[in-house]
């Protein structure tokens, strides 16, 4: 199997609009990206950013206006490399007049497996997906977060090697988010390629071994997600508990919940801090360093890109 | 051509299930008031003014099914987006088309073949034996079948590029010129210059031929249908369908989905 799973480049999509289709808007520009054998690649970014853009150019649902893309080293026009590919769309929708059990053998004999074996695979995936007694009802009688699970069942029913998950969590509750995790570390465990996009960053800093930042169709940033944001201390955080009222200036700067107080400071500034605050009457509680999250860096670059696109408005004006 | 199969299997079973078979109870009734009505009216022509109820009967909602089924087929599957997990698939979106065309023209046939042994049923209250030459009913009825696949595939490719709202109004419009194919033809010469004559000429020829699939009249009579005709119009249903489907298949292998 070649080291490189998925590798795009320069994967450009732009949709006509307008009258005549004479514009063109850019969804996706110049990706180049590579995702490894083995490991979980999240892609995340806001809504609209070109998440499900990629992912379905990968899976040949819309065509690249620019570049080109390789699954498992085939090209992704080509039909037979879907045999070793899962795919979950974003909000699946599937045939509504069959049961789950149903629409899941339908999907097995694309894959050309035997009767025994596509009984023995339905079952086991709809007790993977927790649908083990709904498996006999039709889907139409679904709720959104049952139809994920089928869509997460038909994406890997084959035991491909590639699972590409759009918005896996999607619709989910707490308990399904939780087994839908499961499912993707175990994966990963039987050494399968996950990716999957996704606009919750604790899934993608829980599950992934790198994750790839979009924002506005472009790429920002690849990496593990400990290395993507600058892990240089940014400051202290001082928790504290204060009966009663003081003076102290630096209680102006601290934000208040009940009787604790937060208050953050330069690393430097820590013991001074510290001194005042005792001498305030405060009890101590804890002290923590201050580290940029994914979240921050992923906001900041959000925050950046909307700043641009006003900017380019206005000089539009 | 296997995943066309299975493809084809399961539009049949959508069809099923959603009940497009329930018009067999409509069409048992029509008939078994038509057994009813004809025999204190219709004195002697029996046989024409139940063959041609009957005939015109299974014409028309087999159309109606061929014609807006025809055009839900994929622009359905592209709306509700069920196309997605089945195109991630190891299946070629030819084969799709031709699994959905294979689907519903399976279901077309069993409908109207259910509906023929109806006609046949009510020809045999009615007439009290069924005789040789009453075996042009069923070649008026295989026509019928031919020339809703024609539709279906028809429908089928407008449906491709175009709104289901144009794609039905498409095909109901080159199904109404289609049935005026040979006046086109034979319009007077002496009345349009020779450009003219050999624009019609060819459009004619373009154009599908459903008024050749029309021989409701010879079955009505109980006139033996030329094998030849038979063989004419199987080959003509083949090759057309074949060229639209192949049409149908390039203008949505290209096609970017939502």
């Amino acid at each position: 199997m070649p080291d490189i799973a998925i590798e795009i480049e320069n994967l450009t999509k732009e949709y006509p609009f307008g009258f005549l289709h004479l514009r063109k808007k850019t969804s996706l520009e110049g990706l180049n990206m590579q995702v490894e054998t083995g490991e979980v690649f999240g892609f995340i970014g806001p809504n609209g950013a070109g998440k499900s853009t990629t992912i379905k150019l990968l899976m040949r649902l819309i065509f690249p206006t620019a570049g080109s893309a390789r699954i498992l080293g085939k090209p992704i026009s080509d039909v037979e490399m879907h045999r070793d590919i899962g795919y979950l769309p974003e909000q699946p929708y599937f045939y509504d007049y069959l049961t789950a059990a149903e629409v899941l053998d339908y999907f097995a004999r694309f894959h050309g497996l035997t009767a025994t074996d596509r009984k023995e695979r339905v079952a086991r995936m709809l007790k993977k997906v927790g649908l083990e007694t709904a498996g006999k009802i039709q889907l139409r009688k679904y709720s959104k977060g049952m139809l994920q699970r089928v869509g997460l069942a038909q994406a890997i029913l084959h035991d491909p090697k590639v699972v590409i998950l759009d918005e896996p969590m999607s619709g989910l509750d707490p308990v399904g988010r939780r087994e839908v995790r499961d499912i993707i570390l175990e994966l990963k465990r039987d050494g399968k390629t996950v990716m999957f996009s996704t606009h919750i960053l604790s899934d993608a800093e829980m599950l992934c071994d790198r994750v790839g930042v979009i924002v506005g169709g472009k790429l920002r940033g690849v990496g593990a997600p400990g290395t993507l944001v600058d892990m240089k201390t940014q400051g202290m955080e001082i928790l504290f508990e204060l009966k009663g009222t003081s003076k102290a200036p630096l209680l102006s700067k601290a934000t208040r919940t009940g009787d604790c107080y937060r208050l953050q400071v330069a690393e430097e500034e820590l013991y001074s801090a510290i001194e005042q605050l005792r001498a305030a009457g405060a009890r101590i509680l804890s002290v923590s360093q201050v580290k940029a999250t994914l979240e921050e860096f992923f906001m900041n670059l959000v925050d950046a890109d909307r700043a641009q696109a006003a900017a380019v408005e206005v000089s539009g004006k | 051509m296997r995943n066309a199969g299975v493809v084809a299997l399961n539009t049949f079973r959508e069809a099923v299930r959603d009940r497009v078979l329930y018009n067999l109870v409509f069409f048992a009734l029509l008939m078994m008031a038509a057994a009813i009505a004809v025999g204190q009216i219709s004195i002697g022509i029996e046989q024409t003014v139940i063959v041609s109820l009957g005939l015109s009967a299974i014409s028309v909602i087999g159309l109606l099914i061929s014609m807006f089924i025809g055009v839900a087929l994929v622009s359905k599957e592209m709306d509700k987006r069920t196309l997605y997990a089945l195109l991630a698939k190891p299946v070629g979106r030819w084969e799709f088309l031709l699994g959905k065309f294979a689907g519903l023209v399976l279901t077309l046939a069993v409908n109207t073949a259910v509906m023929a042994l109806g006609l046949l049923l009510v020809m045999l209250y009615v007439k009290h034996s069924l005789v040789r030459s009453d075996a042009a009913v069923l070649v008026a009825v295989y026509f019928i079948l031919l020339k809703l696949a024609l539709i279906v595939a028809l429908a089928l490719l407008f449906s491709c590029f175009t709104t289901p709202l144009l794609a039905i109004l498409f095909t109901v419009g080159l199904y109404i010129v289609g049935l005026y194919v040979q006046e086109l033809r034979n319009l007077p010469v002496e009345v349009m210059s020779p450009a003219m004559s050999a624009f019609t000429k060819w459009l004619s020829y373009l154009l599908p031929n459903f008024e050749n699939y029309n021989v409701m009249a010879m079955a009505a009579h109980g006139r033996v249908v030329p094998g030849a005709l038979i063989l004419q119009n199987t080959l003509y249903t083949v090759v057309y369908c074949t060229i639209v489907l192949t049409a149908a298949a390039a203008v949505f292998s290209r096609r970017n989905l939502k």
